[in-house]
């Protein structure tokens, strides 16, 4: 399983790099290098950094509706991001917007690990998420509301709907550390993931410390989210769709859908950003819309599944 | 042999174990029974080391559980959750396999045994939301003997199934006993307890009131008392 999904990957990352705005075809090596690489390297770690975080936030919550955003991750990188726009900085610093991105991630990483360090169970963790995300979401709505200008007010909103466009390598070793030290953090916790379908307490009679591991989760997630948030905006539904996916080939044990989970991830996010460079439409669809298209709708017939069987 | 000694548990400002001690050597089968919220689930976690005393303590072949690493702990005492359920649908196998954690392997051995024992090696590739209810809890107790543990505490491993399903339950328990592990089980169904256990230990609002032989506790008109029933002939039980 793990091994057919990285091979997807790894196909889906050949044909990203000969996809463009003139079609199919081995480009200039310029464009090769500076334009097609860095921002298939980004698909790759936005998309296995999702992919891996919602499969371990699903085992963690018990729960396959649960998604990577709910940590609020996602909300304090478009805060962070938003802040550089809204100061300026990013049109005078060059990397100032992922810089922003991240550093509002890492403050909602914090908090929220922080927040799960006392709470200690699930249900506590989504909660102080949640709260996380809201704050981030009515900061941001503030900033639009007072954006200097309305030029200002369009870029913030462009870049709200995720893309992976006009990236550089600059971008991707911005993310890469993150997004590497994230996965590096939440790969090794398959065996606790998977005493905890049992419950909380089965899972701490098992030997399983079950408050550290929502610690280490919450931060891995937050990591690997985070990253690829910082210098893509918001891509949603990745985190969700993805171990859902996964768990028709590789059975519902948690621990058995972290790597395919990642493999699989950046397989959607490869071939999501593929397809948007190649609908012809004046200006390129954004990344974020067509997950957000595509997950929506599936969101709602797992949610309708869920309601059928209880 | 594990020990409870003076067991004191207080939870949001409710005593709801006072002084209990109750001891069970290897090779002991004690059912722990008494009405609803007199403090069986809570006195089985404080077994487990899962709920830490507000006094006394556990102690295992005479070391505090607490000076137990909990990996430790949990290749020697395993507990089964009442109404233990499974988030996700996983197999019979990968269930069972859980019981290997504590272990750090996945030694296929014990639990082809343990899946042998409850009856389940011929559905082990089937997924546990897709089974009976008998089904999923024997799934659940195979977990259990997965682990090849010292002691076993089980919340109520025979509610909701249908009476053949609860004796084989019960007898399971009994070969386990005989192995040479540490039995305990909360029960609700009186006749069930006094037929398997060696021991009965009935708790009243949190205190020890009865730990003997079944057939003294039965015919003792405290066990009446406690459970507000009459005790008839034979293990049968009438409305008061």
């Amino acid at each position: 399983m793990t091994a057919a999904l990285t091979l997807l990957a790894a196909g889906l990352a050949a044909v990203s790099l000969l996809v463009g705005a003139a079609g199919f075809g081995v480009p200039d090596p310029v464009i090769l290098w500076e334009v097609r690489a860095p921002r298939t390297a980004l698909a790759v770690l936005v998309g296995g950094g999702l992919g891996l975080a919602g499969a371990v936030m699903q085992g963690l919550l018990r729960n396959r509706l649960a998604d990577p955003g709910l940590l609020g991750v996602t909300g304090g990188a478009s805060l962070g991001a938003v802040l550089a726009y809204y100061w300026g900085l990013a049109a005078a610093v060059p990397l100032a917007l992922p810089l922003g991105g991240l550093a509002g991630a890492l403050v909602a990483a914090a908090l929220v690990f922080a927040l799960a360090a006392r709470a200690g169970t699930g249900a506590a963790l989504i909660l102080a998420g949640i709260a996380v995300a809201a704050i981030a979401s009515a900061a941001v709505a503030m900033a639009l509301s007072f954006a200097p200008n309305p030029f200002a007010l369009a870029e913030i909103t462009v870049w709200l709907l995720g893309s992976l466009e006009d990236r550089s390598w600059r971008d991707a070793t911005l993310a890469a550390p993150v997004v590497l030290a994230g996965a590096a953090l939440l790969l090794p916790l398959g065996a606790r993931l998977d005493a905890l379908a049992l419950g909380e307490a089965t899972a701490e009679s098992l030997g399983v410390p079950v408050a550290s591991t929502m610690r280490l989760a919450a931060l891995g997630a937050a990591l690997a989210v985070g990253g690829g948030t910082a210098v893509a905006g918001g891509v949603g539904f990745v985190g969700l769709i993805v171990p859902n996916l996964v768990r028709f080939g590789a059975g519902e044990r948690p621990g058995a859908l972290l790597a395919p989970s990642l493999w699989a991830g950046a397989a959607l996010v490869l071939a999501a950003d593929i397809v948007v460079r190649l609908v012809p439409l004046q200006q390129e669809l954004r990344l974020g819309v067509l997950t957000a298209l595509l997950g929506a709708p599936l969101l709602l017939h797992l949610a309708l599944r869920h309601a059928r069987f209880g | 042999m594990i020990a409870a000694e003076t067991i004191a548990v207080r939870l949001d400002g409710r005593t709801v174990l006072d002084g209990v001690s109750l001891a069970v050597a290897p090779g002991e089968l004690v059912a722990l029974v008494g009405p609803n919220g007199a403090g069986k689930s809570t006195l089985l976690r404080v077994l487990a080391g899962l709920t830490r005393p507000a006094a006394g303590r556990v102690t295992l072949d005479g070391v505090a559980l607490n000076a137990l690493a909990p990996r430790a702990r949990a290749r020697r005492i395993a507990w089964l959750e009442q109404g233990a359920r499974a988030a996700w649908g996983m197999t019979v196998r990968e269930i069972a396999l859980l019981g290997r954690l504590p272990h750090g392997d996945a030694a296929a051995a014990p639990v082809a045994a343990a899946l042998a024992a409850v009856g389940l090696d011929r559905m082990a590739d089937r997924r546990i939301d897709r089974l009976s209810g008998g089904e999923a809890r024997r799934a659940m107790i195979a977990r259990v003997l997965a682990t090849g543990p010292d002691v076993m505490l089980l919340d109520e491993p025979c509610a909701d199934l249908d009476p053949a399903q609860g004796f084989a339950v019960m007898r399971l328990l009994r070969e386990e006993a005989a192995k040479g592990r540490a039995v305990v089980v909360i029960l609700h169904d009186l006749a069930l307890a006094a037929r398997y256990a060696d021991r009965m230990a009935l708790l009243e609002s949190g205190r020890l009131v009865a730990d003997a032989a079944p057939d003294a506790v039965m015919a003792d008109a405290l066990a009446g008392r406690v459970f507000r029933v009459r005790i008839g002939e034979g293990p049968t039980v009438l409305p008061a």
